[in-house]
């Protein structure tokens, strides 16, 4: 930065450095208070993206400048039970990290064992180098990872694709972001098993249940952005539904209040059909026997 | 003499940091890219051999920089080009191609003429290098 150094040569004081402004030509804050909104609980998540991009920031500032070397290594692994929300974020993640002119786009691919791991013997390395091709410059979002290692068999094949995915990991030359996810037990397990990925993971993000206040706020935001609506009274089951919901199994957090508001539109529709003509504030409004029918009520009667 | 073909062939020899640049425009444009060698300069050798698949759906350039290498540590002599095909039309169709290797000493072409009936002359041109077998052109000198 010849500007900056002025007069005095390069070697001159200190020079300071315009952070905010930097932070907010990068146009992230927008970015982050959009999914603050748009992203309902999450505490710790959306800190730690906050940490991210603030890291990213400081190193973009940090190479101009000439005082750092090598990028900072962005290899993360999300844990957390169904439905916390770890592909959604992943997509945001690949959002900030574009934006913040680490990967040159934001394409997130998201692949699973069947894309990586071959059927054949040599057949597992052209399919996982062609994954890592399309890839680079991106994100690499590997869901449930722990399925590339199988400790029943070790001549599975997956061992290989794990060993490819740690050299491309390794070299950090590639502006690729691998992201492994998985429920949490699993991935201990996974990542005790395969010491040399636990160490190039430089984030272990943790993904909380979500309360049932979240589920229900969740639940909201995803009829409004469909243009759905609770009446008062639909509002205040679907909260009872969410308490009783989770007590059951298979029970996975958001993904579950999807369903559940999938089909409450189902019935809300048929309901409406039956009654013949109705008004435009009914369309677009899920009652609350839409909810009540649902199964898990009827669990509930024998047990009360 | 300076083989000039595709893209950029008067302009000094492209550094890595141009390749990268050049693919880069490349992907952001959606085309697929290609890298082909040979060892014969003739301009109406338009097929090259294939230094593997082309490739397709690409965001970063690293893994065209990464197969230029290999394709230079195999062919440390030859002529390399890197070409790039756009699909939007419905075929792939060639919209950028340039030579990212070329051999050390390049012999050039001879111009060669042949008496055809009635005096008249047919020209052509034949490059020196091909004089040899296949493997023996382009030898380290």
């Amino acid at each position: 930065m010849s500007d900056a150094s002025g007069p005095t040569g390069p070697a001159a004081g200190p020079v300071s450095i315009d952070l905010a402004r930097e932070r907010a030509e990068s146009g992230i804050d927008v970015y982050l208070a959009e999914l603050d909104t748009s992203l309902i609980g999450l505490a710790p998540v959306k800190a730690r993206i906050a940490e991210i991009a603030s890291l990213l920031l400081v190193s973009r500032v940090r190479e101009r400048l000439g005082l750092a070397t090598t990028k900072p290594t962005l290899h993360m692994s999300f844990t957390g039970n169904p439905g916390t929300g770890k592909t959604t974020v992943a997509k945001t993640m690949a959002e900030v990290l574009h934006r913040l002119g680490y990967i040159r786009t934001s394409r997130l691919i998201t692949v699973s064992r069947d894309d990586l791991v071959g059927e054949y013997i040599g057949h597992t390395a052209p399919k996982t180098k062609e994954v890592l091709k399309r890839a680079m410059g991106g994100v690499l979002f590997i869901d449930e990872a722990y399925y590339l290692y199988r400790a029943e068999n070790e001549r599975d094949y997956g061992q290989e694709a794990i060993e490819i995915l740690l050299q491309v990991m390794e070299d950090n030359r590639d502006d690729l972001v691998v992201i492994l996810a998985g429920y949490a037990d699993r991935m201990e397990h996974f990542f005790s098993s395969n010491p040399g990925f636990r160490s190039r993971m430089a984030h272990h993000i943790e993904f909380p249940d979500y309360s049932d206040r979240e589920l229900v706020a969740i639940g909201e935001l995803m009829l409004r952005e469909q243009n759905y609506r609770l009446s008062p009274a639909a509002e205040a089951t679907f909260a009872e539904y969410v308490a009783l919901r989770r007590r059951q199994p298979h029970f996975a957090n958001a993904r579950s209040v999807r369903n559940a508001l999938d089909r409450a539109k189902l019935r809300q529709a048929e309901r409406l059909v039956n009654s013949g003509v109705v008004s435009v504030e009914a369309l677009s409004t899920i009652e609350r026997e839409d909810i009540l029918v649902s199964r898990v009520f009827d669990d509930k009667q024998p047990e009360s | 003499m300076r083989l000039t073909q595709g893209a950029f062939s008067y302009l000094p020899d492209l550094t890595d940091e141009q390749i990268e640049a050049q693919v880069n425009y490349c992907i952001d444009h959606g085309w697929a890219v290609n890298i082909e060698y040979t060892d014969d300069p003739h301009p109406r050798n338009t097929y090259w051999e294939m230094w593997g698949m082309p490739m397709f759906d690409l965001a970063s350039a690293r893994p065209v920089l990464d197969a230029l290498q290999a394709c230079r540590e195999a062919f440390t002599n030859h002529y390399i080009r890197i070409s790039a095909s756009d699909s939007e039309k419905g075929w792939e169709s060639l919209r950028l191609s340039f030579i990212a290797q070329r051999p050390a000493v390049e012999p050039g072409f001879q111009v060669v003429r042949s008496n055809g009936p009635g005096r008249q002359i047919n020209y052509t041109t034949r490059s020196y290098a091909t004089d040899q077998p296949p493997e023996q052109r382009y030898r380290d000198v």
